[in-house]
């Protein structure tokens, strides 16, 4: 069945990729916020990640290496957030503003010299025959690993936060720092290490936009994906499959809008480029409104520094 | 050593204010000062504009210093630039985007001995200002005889930035071109409401090509359209903009855009040297070199680059118009007779589309 | 082992002192950066620092930019701050301001050319409505649906930056402008414009009430009820409600008063500095009026100074791009070093660095 002309096998495979970045950086932020941090700073790790990212993959002509070299560049601006907020106690809002700041002025000083180049490709998974299935192929089969490796974040991160212990003290952590402190648990060490988890998935999602999405680099190539990946974060309400959810139904709504313009459907524009922000507010206000407090499982200690005063 | 400099130029500067008559002799040295909205680095706009910034210091070494600031926001900080550049004793000062036009008219009325020129604006309200644009519509009507020859769908798209004149013009320009070469072509526009998010315009490219659109310019700054056009291995072709994107030779990009300002900047910077320097309008294009269309691959067959060309060099010379009659509004209603070619004026204001295309200009 | 320990007030010592070991240590890091430009990094650091209070050439014109820079950002950062104390996460100023920038200049451009003296200070309430209304669409749906407000505020920026572009594209497009986006030019209607109240100084009514709002704020926290109840609802949410503060009637408070500030910061950068509605309006004084909150320790006075310092770095930043030819990513990765240096060192003032012995088991 097709609407405006618009296939939506086609349709909803190119929202997946379209996702992609702004799932990754989200599925990081989640555990770094369940560990009861908020890094604001998502932006400024993405494009350092897409920019080491894309330096990695020009000089050593693999992607896979690229992406390696932008989870590291994520990572280690995270570092600097998780050293000043966990060791300093500076303010995290603040600081994760400021670390956006940061990494926006750094990636373009370290880009100077790779403006216009193309990087190497990176190919869609070669899966054969199932790629050819009538529109599960298309929507399912016909992607780069990259995709494949985005979903399995979140159902990695949703399997460790609900079936590890690792993951229940991390938790704990995020609950209530005080309480995980005086069970024994190393706190600042256990969010620094949820910090440049969530570090190096945001460089990984940068990467994707440097390496697949776009392919080059430019100064200011995420455009904002970081400040759209927080919003999901909250959106789902700290759950790893909501994310998934939120990052789809962003991106889709995006590229439906596109779509339809392409399709000559006769539509205010303007007002569908807002869409997706209005869209998102109204479904959040069904979820939060809907099942009551429950819905709304913020971390209790999120954004509060700990400071061991024993 | 940069402040000493700056003093002895500004020292200059006051020397020949009060020698009066001595202006209009020129000077020997002077400092060129450029405004850019975007970075350096955005491989569009702002790029090209330093690219002339980087040929006036080629033509004149010593005599000429330049200076610049990129990313600068339109509004309230460009007002602040301009005049801290006027203070700091530059000679002449061209701010490269539309926004800045009424910084540039407030800042040159408190320093008429500074020249100003303005790039795609239209007020001059001092006799220190000037302004500049090109003809960049030339460049799009040979981008659409290209796509109208090229297309197998009879689909091609044009992702545009915001609805203005601008890139209406660009948008009837490129359709009409590939109407005449192909009547059964169809044009689909999306807007982007960006000059530049690469995911977005990448985003919006696809779109375009599961519609089947298989030739696709655009009207943004990056090269995401054409990286998703490389992705189709030569299905769908595009066109560089603002800078030749030579990268994605020769297909998808079969031809380019170039933005040249570097004929204008030795132009101007020189007349200030010479003291020739005169408040002006110019809006040029193909013939003054301001408008490049960058090398038409081999992707395109021998004959259709020898019309295109042909085009070109038409156009260069002054034989053909882009815009020659007749040619109606989108409504029906008549715009330009047979034969007659748009003013300016009505380029320069154009809020319609022509006959035939679809769409709508979002209101 | 170094460790820390609590001090029970804060070091006032220290407090002053913080920020002036911050800049230092910024300049020194932010010089290695500069020599590693390839750059002078003395010179560097003047330009920034020195050059736009104090260079013969600039500063005359400079020193009073320093107001116009600041004035926005102490506004809307004053507003933040009650919110930002009492827990309530208004992020999306920006939007705020946008929106305060629309209505003020659309209850201006609607009668003109009407010259009259009302017309101005109708524009003033238009703005700050603007951006009150546009944060109670977050705390209404927080007190009403618990929804988050740090999102909607945020999402919100998104959607008013369309709507900032579809005006400056449609309903408040100028109609002498030949189809030009980009409405009248306010600061050029003699009825609307936001001038310069005393030649040279770079004070105009946004900045006059920017420091009216300082006083405000400082006595609303120090003397009023509801400054009280602020500091409560922030320091301790449940003695709080004991204490009979009601929670949503607080977000509303903050909100709209926030809002509503930033609402006005727009409508006098539009009416002024800026002069007319475009697309490119908005630069962002909402997000960096957030870091100037912080920065100030959401203390009025420090706001204050946060906010000049702030406009110090871009004005000075300026200078040093066109002068020296840095890029202007230097400058803000300059300005990130600066923030992460100042968010460092203000440990000092609430905690003492002491030499850890050995715990006892």
């Amino acid at each position: 069945m097709d609407f405006f002309g618009i296939t939506p096998s086609v349709l909803i495979a190119s929202l997946i990729v379209a996702s992609v970045p702004i799932l990754m950086a989200a599925i990081g932020e989640l555990v770094v916020e369940r560990a009861g941090v908020l890094n604001l700073g998502v932006e400024g790790m993405m494009i350092m990640g897409a920019i080491c990212g894309f330096i990695t993959a020009v000089e050593t002509g693999s992607p896979v290496l690229g992406f390696l070299g932008g989870a590291a560049g994520g990572a280690a601006l995270s570092l600097i957030f998780g050293f000043l907020t966990q060791y300093l106690l500076a303010n995290q809002v603040a600081t994760g503003l400021a670390l956006t700041l940061f990494g926006l002025g750094l990636s373009s000083l370290i880009g100077q010299s790779y403006v216009g180049i193309k990087p190497p490709p990176t190919q869609p998974v070669p899966l054969g025959p199932l790629a050819d299935i009538p529109f599960i192929g298309r929507v399912v089969f016909s992607h780069d690993w990259m995709v494949y490796a985005s979903l399995a974040a979140v159902a990695g991160v949703w399997a460790f936060l609900r079936y590890s212990r690792a993951g229940l003290i991390l938790r704990a952590v995020g609950e209530s720092h005080d309480a995980a402190h005086a069970l024994g648990y190393k706190v600042v060490r256990i969010r620094l290490l949820a910090i440049v988890f969530g570090g190096a998935l945001a460089g990984l999602g940068g990467a994707y936009v440097s390496l697949v999405r776009v392919p080059q680099w430019t100064d200011g190539i995420t455009a904002g994906a970081g400040w759209i990946a927080l919003a999901i974060v909250v959106f789902a309400s700290w759950r790893p499959w909501r994310v998934l959810l939120g990052a789809w139904l962003f991106g889709g709504i995006s590229v439906l809008q596109l779509n339809l313009q392409a399709a000559g459907a006769r539509i205010p524009v303007e007002y569908l480029s807002m869409s997706p922000y209005l869209i998102t507010i109204l479904v959040l206000v069904i979820m939060s409104s809907g099942r009551g407090r429950a819905a709304l499982n913020a971390p209790a200690a999120l954004g509060q520094n700990f400071h061991a005063s024993r | 050593m940069k402040r000493r400099t700056l003093l002895a130029t500004a020292a200059l500067g006051l020397g020949l204010a009060f020698g009066g008559a001595a202006q209009a002799q020129g000077m020997d040295k002077a400092k060129a000062c450029f405004v850019y909205v975007g970075p350096i680095g955005d491989l569009g706009w702002s790029y090209q504009h330093h690219q002339g910034a980087l040929a006036v210091k080629e033509a004149y070494g010593d005599k000429v210093e330049i200076a610049w600031q990129e990313s600068v926001p339109e509004g309230a900080d460009a007002e602040r630039v301009l005049t801290q550049m006027a203070l700091s004793g530059c000679n002449i000062i061209f701010t490269t985007s539309f926004g800045y036009m009424d910084a540039t008219n407030a800042v040159a009325a408190k320093f008429p001995d500074v020249k100003f020129e303005h790039a795609t604006g239209y007020k001059r309200e001092h006799p220190n200002v000037a302004i500049y644009n090109a003809r960049f519509y030339e460049g799009r009507a040979i981008q659409g005889h290209i796509a109208g020859k090229m297309t197998k769908s009879n689909k091609i798209g044009y992702i545009g930035s915001f609805p203005i004149p601008e890139v209406i013009m660009g948008i009837n320009a490129y359709y009409l071109h590939a109407k005449k070469v192909n009547p059964n072509v169809e044009l689909t526009v999306v807007w982007a409401y960006t000059w530049f998010d690469p995911a977005k315009e990448a985003d919006a490219a696809k779109a375009m090509i599961e519609q089947g659109v298989d030739v696709i310019a655009s009207h943004t700054d990056s090269t995401a359209p054409l990286a998703e056009a490389a992705k189709t291995n030569g299905a769908v072709i595009g066109f560089g903009q603002a800078s030749d994107m030579a990268d994605y030779k020769p297909s998808p990009r079969v031809s380019s855009i170039i933005d040249n300002w570097a004929p204008y900047y030795v132009k101007r910077v020189g007349q200030v040297l010479d003291g020739t320097w005169e408040s002006t309008d110019t809006w040029a294009g193909i013939n003054e070199g301001e408008v490049e269309i960058g090398e038409i691959t081999e992707a395109v067959p021998a004959d259709v680059k020898a019309e295109a060309e042909a085009m070109r060099d038409a156009i260069a010379a002054g034989t053909y118009h882009p815009f020659t009659g007749p040619i109606n509004k989108q409504d029906g209603s008549a715009w330009l007779a047979d034969g007659v070619t748009a003013p300016d004026g009505d380029l320069l204001g154009m809020t319609f589309y022509v006959e035939g295309i679809t769409a709508e200009i979002p209101q | 082992m170094l460790r820390l320990e609590k001090r029970p007030s804060p070091s006032r010592a220290w407090t002053i002192a913080t920020p002036v070991v911050a800049v230092i240590l910024t300049m020194v890091a932010g010089g290695i950066m500069f020599a590693m430009l390839g750059k002078d990094p003395v010179e560097a650091i003047r330009t920034i620092f020195w050059d736009p209070l104090f260079n013969a050439q600039f500063a005359a014109y400079s020193r009073p930019q320093l107001l116009v820079k600041a004035g926005p950002l102490i506004l809307i950062a004053l507003g933040l701050s009650l919110g930002f104390r009492a827990g309530i996460w208004n992020i999306g100023a920006e939007g705020q301001y946008i929106m305060g920038a629309i209505f003020g200049a659309a209850a201006g451009l609607a009668v003109y050319p009407v010259e009259s003296r009302l017309i101005f200070p109708v524009m003033i309430i238009a703005g700050g409505l603007g951006g009150f209304l546009w944060a109670m669409i977050p705390a209404i749906l927080k007190t009403h649906f618990r929804t988050n407000e740090i999102l909607v505020s945020l999402l919100l920026v998104y959607v008013a930056q369309n709507i900032l572009s579809s005006m400056a594209l449609g309903a408040l497009r100028n109609p002498e402008g030949g189809g030009f986006p980009g409405s009248r030019n306010l600061s050029q209607i003699p009825a609307m414009a936001n001038t310069e109240l005393v030649a040279g100084t770079g004070m105009h009514w946004g900045v006059v009430v920017a420091f009216v709002a300082v006083i405000a704020a400082y006595i609303l926290l120090q003397r009023h009820i509801l400054g009280f109840q602020i500091k409560l609802a922030g320091q301790a949410p449940r003695a709080a409600r004991f204490a009979g503060v009601s929670p949503n009637r607080l977000v509303i408070l903050c909100m709209g008063i926030s809002g509503a500030l930033a609402g006005l910061a727009g409508f006098f950068e539009v009416s002024g500095p800026a002069g007319q509605i475009s697309i490119d309006f908005a630069t962002g004084y909402g997000f960096t009026a957030i870091i100037v909150a912080f920065l100030g320790r959401l203390n009025p006075l420090g706001i204050l100074l946060a906010g000049l310092l702030m406009a110090l770095t871009y004005i000075g930043g300026e200078l040093a791009q066109f002068m020296l030819g840095l890029p202007s990513a230097a400058i803000q990765a300059f300005q990130g070093m600066l923030l992460f240096f100042l968010l460092a060192v203000d440990l000092l003032s609430n905690y003492r660095i002491r030499l850890a012995r050995k715990e006892i088991a």
